[in-house]
């Protein structure tokens, strides 16, 4: 366990030395998260009784969904990985004493995390500030709150579990281009990304929130802003704890099936 | 040789070089395809609930969404030369690129031509053509005019923004993601007429980056909507924008120094 938390260490210290990327992050995720609200406000002025969230809980929606981009976003998957799965270089990943798995887990959330870290308090604290239902205030209740720090964390490791998924996946295909593409955009609509699930068609949406997908962002937002609540929270943490076991187990598969029939191509 | 000789030559050894990537040629271009259907469904469920925005119908927002896609596309298609420009700066490509006795300009355009952005224009061209069809609209001399000018106008205007990014390549080798929001961000939220998002908005749309000029008002002329005579007119002047862009190009180049690797 050791080895891996100074992996996490390691990683977390280096993503928080992208101090000028970080700024430059946060003024555009600001400007997107304003229009974003601006889309809505339109539509909650054009018929707020079809409105499925209140303003209010959309506005927190979107302010936590750009604060905390990185730790969701499917298009971040590490590069690193890719390009060492292509050429060759996992070698020396495996001669390590160290499970592959748990090594890369690591290091995607040091990665994820320190971005999040990085950009998040500023943005977190102009919406807190912005008038009422366009800002994002305080969790509804004392145990909104708690059940948000753990559907925070059940997400973000659905999140890292799934792109281990993907990356298992690219040791059986040469290029990871055609694989990637399909999970992100799959990801993108699925996860609410796009638009928050309760926006979805009733019996689309039904289907939807029992996906992996929904356990990620989708989650915690909705249970800050007090979109679900009570017994519902309770059951969509249940949920995403099935779901961050169930794509740990098949990512380990996946690996240990890739590891086991692989052949580097010497050099 | 004539620039329109060579841009053809260019254009041929660049489709050749694509055609030897054919899936990944295939790839890119569902890719683009997909990451657009997206915005496409997300556009769909809200239409479907709300049926009305800002006075605009779902046959009408999908006609506004399908003309912007189409402009970025064919902007980002011929222009994307200035979308990678600093790794042109970064690597020193752009010494070679002033020794040559032709306009740098064209030289980075005819580089980079990036055709895998049909997937994109497809789905453009199906989306507007579906919109088209569906949302009423009488068609007069001027409204075919007003829909050609608003495809030249709002190329340009993307094509401005690429080029004031390629600019300030020179003073920050880097690109600058806060760009994005003027590029993407056009795109993502073109999606739906400017006027939805309020008033201030749509002010900065008029005189800071134009462009509403080539979306929300032609489209109050295509669809009859509370609209002057002089509407189809507009996009037209936004082909403006690109002399203050070019000015800063300009600007750009004469501060060139080569980082000499």
């Amino acid at each position: 366990m050791r080895k891996y938390l100074s992996f996490f260490r390691l990683r977390f210290s280096m993503g928080l030395q992208y101090r000028a990327a970080a700024a430059a992050g946060i003024v555009t995720q600001f400007a997107w998260g304003g229009m974003e609200i601006l889309v809505y406000r339109a539509f909650y002025r054009a018929d707020a009784a079809a409105f499925p969230m209140t303003m209010q809980q959309v506005s927190a929606y979107i302010w936590l969904q750009q604060a905390f981009l990185a730790l969701f976003m499917s298009w971040m998957m590490e590069n690193e990985i890719f390009d060492g799965i292509r050429n060759g270089n996992v070698v020396y990943e495996l001669c390590r004493p160290v499970d592959l798995y748990a090594m890369w887990f690591s290091r995607s959330m040091a990665n994820r995390l320190s971005k999040a870290v990085l950009r998040c308090f500023p943005i977190l604290l102009i919406a807190a500030i912005l008038p009422d239902p366009y800002g994002m205030g305080l969790p509804v209740s004392v145990s909104a709150a708690g059940l948000f720090l753990v559907g925070m964390t059940l997400g973000l490791i659905v999140t890292v579990a799934f792109c281990m998924l993907v990356y298992g996946f690219t040791f059986f295909t040469i290029s990871p281009d055609g694989l990637r593409i399909f999970c992100v955009s799959a990801v993108e609509l699925l996860a609410g990304e796009i638009l928050p699930l309760p926006f979805f068609p009733d019996g689309l949406r039904r289907i939807v929130e029992l996906l992996p997908f929904a356990s990620m962002q989708n989650v915690p937002l909705r249970i800050y802003s007090g979109n679900i609540s009570g017994t519902e929270a309770i059951r969509a943490v249940g949920l995403q704890a099935f779901w961050a076991a169930a794509l740990i187990l098949a990512g380990r598969a996946v690996l240990n099936k890739a590891c086991s029939r692989m052949t580097i191509q010497g050099g | 040789m004539g620039y329109l000789r060579l841009y053809k030559k260019y254009l041929k050894i660049q489709l050749q070089s694509m055609m030897q990537y054919k899936s990944s040629l295939l790839l890119n271009t569902i890719g683009q395809f997909l990451v657009s259907f997206n915005v496409f469904l997300g556009i769909y469920f809200m239409m479907q609930r709300f049926h009305r925005i800002d006075g605009f119908s779902y046959e009408e927002v999908l006609l506004c969404f399908a003309v912007i896609l189409l402009e970025f596309s064919l902007a980002e298609c011929f222009a994307r030369g200035f979308d990678t420009f600093s790794s042109v700066i970064s690597n020193s490509e752009f010494d070679r690129i002033l020794v040559r006795p032709r306009n740098e300009i064209f030289q980075v355009l005819a580089n980079k031509i990036e055709l895998t952005r049909v997937g994109r224009m497809l789905q453009a061209v199906v989306l507007f053509i579906y919109g088209i069809s569906r949302s009423n609209v009488i068609w007069t001399k001027w409204r075919v005019l007003t829909v050609i000018f608003m495809i030249i106008g709002g190329t340009a205007v993307f094509s401005g923004l690429f080029l004031i990014y390629a600019s300030l390549c020179f003073f920050t080798i880097e690109g600058l993601e806060f760009m994005n929001v003027l590029t993407d961000g056009a795109r993502e939220y073109g999606r739906y007429p400017i006027s939805i998002y309020g008033k201030r908005v749509l002010q900065f749309c008029t005189f800071v980056v134009p462009y509403s000029l080539i979306q929300y008002y032609p489209l109050c002329f295509l669809l009859d909507k509370n609209s002057k005579t002089w509407y189809p007119l507009l996009p037209l002047a936004a082909c403006l924008f690109l002399l203050p862009c070019y000015g800063l190009w300009r600007l750009g180049v004469r501060h060139y120094k080569s980082v000499g690797s």
